[in-house]
């Protein structure tokens, strides 16, 4: 397979789970080596160099003893930015993104789209061109999903980054992408790239739109296949 | 809900009630505890009094706070206490740091995390104390002797805590740190070490009256000070009441470094535990 991802694009990948899109990342962002091929950014290779792009785990992940500006200035004080300097590039951001007068709270005392809106914060300030997010809201209630999706789209146009996204949601691929790539049930393979062209910014009454539809239909019945594919491989181990 | 709601309903009620029941067994308890000291006491004086026990033997309360009076005003009481507390905190000190370092030092290897295991666990179960002699004979009959025998009990129970902290660190927050471009040190200061600490603090308790344990004894086989030589010497002269006096001085020095310890530990976990790590695993 081959992705190009154009900068300053949102991109999201789906498919069937297990079909390799989180192994993708991985090697991506530099904690596994392909057996095979090679990830180039701006032509070079940056195979095994953790710390190139900004990757968001699938299960958010704070760390449960640092309160939460401790959480989001981690990538920062990772890299030796001193802590003044981080916290005051951190602060409008908290500021802008709901999390003002929890800095000094503890994971454990936010609700859950909070601590994803602090990884994710953290992510973002971790101050890389390119963004990987593993199913960022997979865990979250439909209503805080919503939220947090149109959330990210503020994000992704304050701060322009390009963004490689992973979900196993239809409508929030297609709400939330420029372009999405469908992957085949394991063995993973591209199957279908799609150019979503709805027009920007989209509000949420966007999802009901005829042109959105259409591209639901289509994204459905290639997934299907897929879906009933990869649910023969499970049963059958 | 407003407070009418929480008049009406019964069940409120009852949790209320049951506060207050709570509050009342808990202070019923408070006198009991120390209505038995002073019952034991009394009754200790009581009975040796009335030679219904033998004061030879058990002394009595009264003999042993006159004892303890003219061991403090003539003898070295308070020199003695002064050096079993020390050689028992030095030890103490020496042996958590010393056995935490080695438990969070297996997290940088896992063969020798695994090779070490089985023998942390068979050198936990040796009677340390068999040891004694050797140290003694290594160190002198001096505070160093005593500090060693306090760290011999002491390291390996916090190596194993350290070590069942490490075993038990969540791989997701290391990979998230990797992700973050993190060094192998970077991993083990902010991940490892935060992770492993309610681990190593809660063998804490455990640990202080090992250490107290190991100075004694080291006093005992050959020492010039503290509270272990004082006993061991007042029994070689028959004298039961000093005897008394340095088994009285041993359990409130316990208690006092236990509560210490308690407290310590309390305000630590205060500090690490925010819904994490121990409890939820």
């Amino acid at each position: 397979m081959s992705l190009t991802i154009p900068e300053g694009r949102l991109v999201s990948l789906i498919g069937p789970s297990g079909c390799g899109k989180s192994t993708l990342f991985n090697i991506i962002a530099g904690l596994l080596r392909p057996t095979s091929g090679d990830v180039l950014a701006d032509g070079k290779s940056i195979v095994g160099r953790p710390g190139y792009v900004a990757y968001m785990l699938q299960k958010g992940l704070l760390l449960p003893w640092r309160t939460i500006i401790d959480n989001i200035i981690l990538g920062a004080e990772v890299r030796g930015v001193p802590k003044k300097e981080s916290i005051a590039r951190a602060q409008p951001l908290i500021d802008r993104y709901g999390l003002a007068g929890f800095e000094h709270h503890y994971p454990h005392e936010l609700s859950g789209g909070m601590r994803q809106r602090t990884s994710l914060l953290r992510t973002m300030l971790y101050d890389r061109d390119v963004v990987l997010l593993d199913e960022p809201f997979g865990a979250l209630d439909a209503q805080t999903r919503l939220l947090m999706q149109s959330w990210l789209l503020q994000v992704w146009s304050d701060l322009s980054k390009t963004i490689l996204f992973v979900t196993h949601d239809i409508d929030e691929a297609i709400y939330l992408s420029d372009e999405i790539y469908v992957f085949t049930a394991r063995p993973g393979r591209i199957k279908a790239h799609i150019d979503v062209s709805l027009p920007r910014p989209r509000g949420q009454d966007a999802v009901t739109s005829s042109q959105f539809m259409d591209l639901k239909r289509q994204l459905l019945g290639l997934l299907n296949d897929e879906a009933r594919i990869a649910e023969r491989q499970e049963s059958l181990q | 809900m407003s407070a009418s709601d929480a008049m009406s309903d019964p069940n409120l009620i009852a949790a209320d009630d049951d506060e207050a029941a709570e509050r009342r067994i808990r202070r019923c308890a408070t006198i009991w505890r120390w209505a038995l000291a002073a019952g034991i006491i009394a009754g200790w004086e009581i009975l040796t009094r009335l030679k219904i026990i033998d004061p030879y033997y058990f002394s009595s309360p009264t003999t042993i706070v006159n004892t303890a009076y003219v061991a403090a005003t003539q003898g070295t009481l308070f020199v003695d206490i002064g050096y079993t507390s020390a050689s028992t905190i030095v030890g103490f000190i020496i042996g958590v740091a010393a056995g935490a370092l080695l438990g969070l030092s297996t997290w940088w290897s896992g063969v020798y995390g695994r090779v070490s295991e089985p023998y942390l666990v068979t050198f936990n179960a040796i009677p340390k104390l068999a040891l004694a002699p050797i140290l003694i004979i290594l160190f002198g009959i001096g505070f160093e002797s005593k500090v060693a025998l306090a760290v011999a009990l002491t390291i390996v129970p916090a190596a194993l805590a350290a070590y069942g902290g490490v075993k038990s660190v969540d791989k997701d927050l290391e990979t998230l740190l990797f992700s973050l471009g993190a060094s192998r040190f970077q991993v083990f200061a902010k991940v490892v070490v935060p992770w492993a600490m309610p681990w190593i603090v809660s063998s804490l308790r455990v640990n202080i009256g090992l250490a107290l344990a190991g100075a004694i004894v080291g006093e005992f086989i050959a020492s010039r000070f503290g509270v272990g030589r004082m006993i061991l010497y007042a029994g070689q002269v028959m004298d039961i009441n000093l005897v008394w006096v340095g088994v009285v001085v041993l359990s409130i020095l316990a208690l006092v470094m236990y509560a210490a310890v308690m407290t310590a530990e309390r305000y630590l976990l205060k500090g690490m535990l925010h819904g994490s790590q121990i409890g939820t695993q």
